[in-house]
């Protein structure tokens, strides 16, 4: 069969040193075709490679039978690649339309923009998705999870023959992964070749055909779906026998081993708006409470009011036993709390610094003496992060822009457990971390809180709450409305309580 | 194998834009060797340095607030109130019976005055989240106009050799402002590079949101930078003053926001924040004012000279975009 897209013995360096060597990669018209490896492994440099945001250093890049000479995103795009970026370019202070239109705008007497039009076409884009919202509002005020099927949409709408989607389900929860899931399935009966990116390997086996694992900036293996299995994948990934991984089993972070402490913190009836009207949340030492709910059921925002970056305006917050919300992020970190947000780009990395400089900031008060940077423990800091959490960068001056996005979130959530907060708010703290990172993530999460400290966990995977949490606080529409307790609780257990909600009578009462 | 490789590798990544400037500087040297008549004179070297001074010195303000993702357009103007604070301050009554004590408050009230001004612009832009364009546009207009009244808008001349040694003193045969220029850079690099208050500058300016979340103290760095800059901004009106002899309300710092923006620029400041290359300041100062020597030394007139300021200023500009996209 002939392929769509051909890429054979792809090198890419950046200064000097190799992220790419070797590489290649085939797709088919029609196929949904699955890349796969560890954080660092290659995968997005390939697509860019693919898309002319990088040019490759060499190899050979071939299109629907004819040498590709794609230089630039835009002629990718016209090509029929349409791409979706695993950090998403977006402009979150313009309208989702004009988010979804940008480039494409339809235009009246070829000059005035149509608003009207664009409108229309983005809700009917929009709709193909399930999603029902204001289109001219600013896509910013809208949720990571609900920006991303937005540049989902913007993908799908440009007519391509691939679109390349680089971690589209990390940030999304099991209902709003089926609704892409469709729309990888439609797009494949049309005839349109799907490139997917992703850590969930058992994602892999629902929608796509063939899988290609890179490992070290090198492909080593092309495989169909249907012929492998998960610990193959696996055992490609990490480049190590697959009897001997078999044997060493997979570390869970097994929740329900808590052996609870003092309270830490202490919620009650905290509202802080129309997204958050009444949370109840208590905290002790040596436990993970999972805070579970659907998209824009007031998660992230309860971890807000906690964090002091939206002022109560009704409640209690009681911070080891003392009353009060903290006054900001500065006043909640000297009071023990830290708080890994959500939104990589937009809320977490400092992009020009390095990784060094981006793992010390929410500790710099504490590594400064009368205002100046102890450099020699900054170091000594980073040093041990850098190995602990098994981060992959070249030197630790290194701009942490560079990094892979798996390696950009360990650095973040270095950067929190640098502050041995008591009291650690985790939102998706293993977004875009590939599945052996993840498993160390957790234990590392697990022990943390077993040397007596709290852990606040947010995650659209159910399976990390179920496993991971010792309770679970079950929100909906800005309340929390009911706790579960571990052990017992399984994803079925989880899921019912969110959709009992979900159908909203109205009827249920709190806890 | 890694200590090997770092040292050529942080050479590479080293700006662009740094050699650029560089490059830029030879240039206008040999050109001005071969065509400017007198320009391998010692006395030449004095006049662009004790001209330079006070450009550096302003832009090395401004390349903190640009550091912040903003501008300061009332450089000039607060340069003007300064200057025409500190000649009613030595020539007044107090100040004529007190010389040593009126020149120390002739220096030292200016610049409180103008580190109030930057109060005003850093809690526009840092409480009330007012535009910096448009914050600071207010000094612009107003600083300026206070300064002309206070002077009723004449030209204030005197002979107070203490104070004019701000301009026209020297140190080892060059002018002090030109040390001075040297001693404020050695400290801001300081600042910045080893203080918590410079790495929360460089962060708030490359993503403010997440400097704001690791507890980042984002109003009061802000407002600092605003102070700071236009200190340094007093501090040039004062030396202006003092090399004239004479203080002009008019155009005492007239269009130096301009220069002050294209040598933080040129040297490579970013305008959306994130990066404060103080010593790269400097340089865009030397080159700023070197073009406009060669312009002027070379018979071109002042009109033409500021359309090739502006020329500077939009190139570094799209260099800037250029080497991002
Ligand atoms: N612009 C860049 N400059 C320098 N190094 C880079 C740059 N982009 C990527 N790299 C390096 O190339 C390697 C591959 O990165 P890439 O982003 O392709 O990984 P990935 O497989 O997508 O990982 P992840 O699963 O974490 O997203 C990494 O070691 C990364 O640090
Ligand atoms: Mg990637």
């Amino acid at each position: 069969m002939n392929a769509l897209v051909s890429m054979s013995g792809i090198e890419k360096s950046f200064a000097g040193v190799p992220a790419l060597s070797q590489a290649s990669l085939e797709i088919t018209p029609g196929e949904v075709h699955a890349l796969i490896g560890q954080n660092g492994a290659g995968k997005s440099t390939m697509i860019k490679v693919l898309t002319g945001v990088y040019r490759r250093d060499g190899g050979d890049v071939v299109v629907s039978g004819t040498q590709s000479n794609i230089a630039t995103p835009r002629e990718a795009q016209e090509s029929g690649i349409a791409t979706i970026y695993q950090e998403l370019n977006l402009v979150p202070l313009r309208s989702v339309t004009e988010n979804v239109i940008m480039g494409y705008e339809p235009k009246r007497l070829g000059l005035f923009l149509d608003w009207r039009e664009g409108n229309r076409r983005t809700r009917e884009v929009l709709a193909r998705f399930g999603i029902d919202i204001d289109v001219t509002e600013p896509l910013g005020n809208f949720s990571t999870a609900i920006q991303q099927l937005v540049a989902i949409a913007r993908a799908v709408s440009l007519d391509a023959k691939l679109v390349i989607m680089d971690e589209p389900t990390s940030s999304l929860d099991a209902s709003e992964v089926e609704v892409l899931f469709g729309v990888v399935r439609e797009l494949k009966k049309q005839g349109v070749s799907v490139l997917y990116v992703s850590h969930f390997l058992d994602e892999l086996f629902q929608i796509c055909d063939r899988v290609t694992t890179m490992r070290d900036g090198r492909t080593v293996s092309t495989r169909k779906v249907q012929e492998t299995t998960k610990l193959e994948m696996i055992a490609d990934m990490l480049g190590r026998n697959k009897d001997e991984i078999a044997a060493d089993g997979m570390t869970d972070f097994a929740g329900a081993k808590a052996k609870k402490g003092d309270v830490l913190l202490r919620a009650e009836n905290v509202t802080t708006g129309p997204r958050l009207t009444h949370f109840d949340l208590t905290l002790h030492r040596g436990e993970i409470v999972g805070l579970g709910g659907l998209l824009g059921s007031g998660r992230t925002e309860a971890a807000r009011a906690l964090f002091g970056v939206d002022e109560a305006n009704g409640g209690e917050i009681e911070l080891h036993n003392v009353l009060g919300q903290p006054s900001g992020p500065g006043d909640a970190i000297s009071k023990q709390i830290g708080f890994l947000t959500e939104d990589r780009k937009a809320e977490g990395i400092v992009p020009e610094m390095s990784v060094r400089e981006n793992l010390t900031l929410a500790l710099l008060p504490k590594l400064a003496r009368r205002g100046q940077i102890d450099f020699a423990r900054e170091r000594e800091i980073v040093e041990a992060f850098i190995s602990d959490l098994g981060i992959k960068i070249a030197h630790m001056d290194q701009p942490i822009r560079e990094l892979s996005g798996g390696n950009q979130q360990k650095v973040l959530l270095g950067r929190w457990l640098a502050t041995q907060p008591d009291i650690l708010i985790l939102d998706e703290p293993t977004r875009g971390v590939d599945v052996g990172a993840k498993r160390e993530i957790q234990s590392f999460i697990r022990s943390y809180v077993e040397n007596g400290f709290g852990v606040i966990l947010i995650s659209s995977e159910f399976e990390e709450l179920v496993e991971g949490a010792d309770r679970i606080v079950v929100m909906h529409e800005g309340r929390s409305v009911k706790e579960l307790t571990n052990p017992g609780i399984t994803e079925n257990i989880l899921v019912n309580a969110l959709a009992h909600h979900e159908e909203g009578t109205g009827s249920w009462t709190a806890q | 194998m890694d200590r090997a490789m770092k040292l050529p590798r942080r050479f590479a990544s080293m700006p662009i834009r740094f050699h650029g400037g560089i490059a830029a500087l030879i240039v206008l040297l040999v050109f001005n060797a071969f065509f400017t008549p007198n320009f391998l004179q010692l006395q030449t070297l004095f006049v662009n340095i004790s001209q330079v001074a006070t450009i550096a010195i302003v832009a090395m303000g401004m390349t903190l607030v640009i550091a912040t993702g903003g501008i300061d357009l009332s450089v000039g103007a607060v340069m003007a109130l300064a200057g025409a604070l500190a000649p009613l301050i030595f020539l007044s009554d107090l100040g004529v019976a007190n010389p040593a004590f009126g020149v120390a408050l002739a220096i030292i009230l200016p610049l409180i005055i103008a580190g109030l001004c930057g109060v005003f612009n850093g809690v526009m832009v840092a409480v009330l989240n007012v535009q910096p364009i448009i914050a600071t546009l207010i000094l612009f207009i107003s600083g300026r106009g206070i300064a002309q009244v206070l002077t009723n808008g004449n030209l204030q001349t005197f002979s107070n050799p203490s104070f004019s040694y701000l301009g026209t003193g020297k140190i080892l045969g060059l002018p002090f402002q030109g040390w001075l220029a040297l001693v404020i850079a050695c400290i801001l690099f300081w600042v910045i590079s080893r203080t918590t208050w410079g790495r929360y500058l460089l962060a708030i300016g490359g993503n403010e949101r997440a400097a704001y979340l690791s507890g980042g103290p984002v109003k009061r760095v802000k407002i600092g930078a605003y102070v700071i800059c236009a200190v340094l901004a007093g501090l040039a009106g004062l030396i202006v003053v003092a090399i004239n002899s004479a203080s002009d309300a008019a155009r005492n710092g007239n269009l130096m926001e301009l220069d002050a923006i294209a040598a933080a620029v040129v040297g490579g400041a970013l305008l959306q924040g994130g990066r404060a290359p103080i010593f790269g300041a400097i340089l865009g100062a030397v080159i700023i004012q070197l073009v406009k020597y060669t312009l002027l030394a070379n018979g071109v007139e002042d009109e033409v000279a500021l359309i090739a300021k502006a020329v500077i200023i939009i190139l570094a500009v799209w260099m800037q975009q250029y080497r991002r996209a």
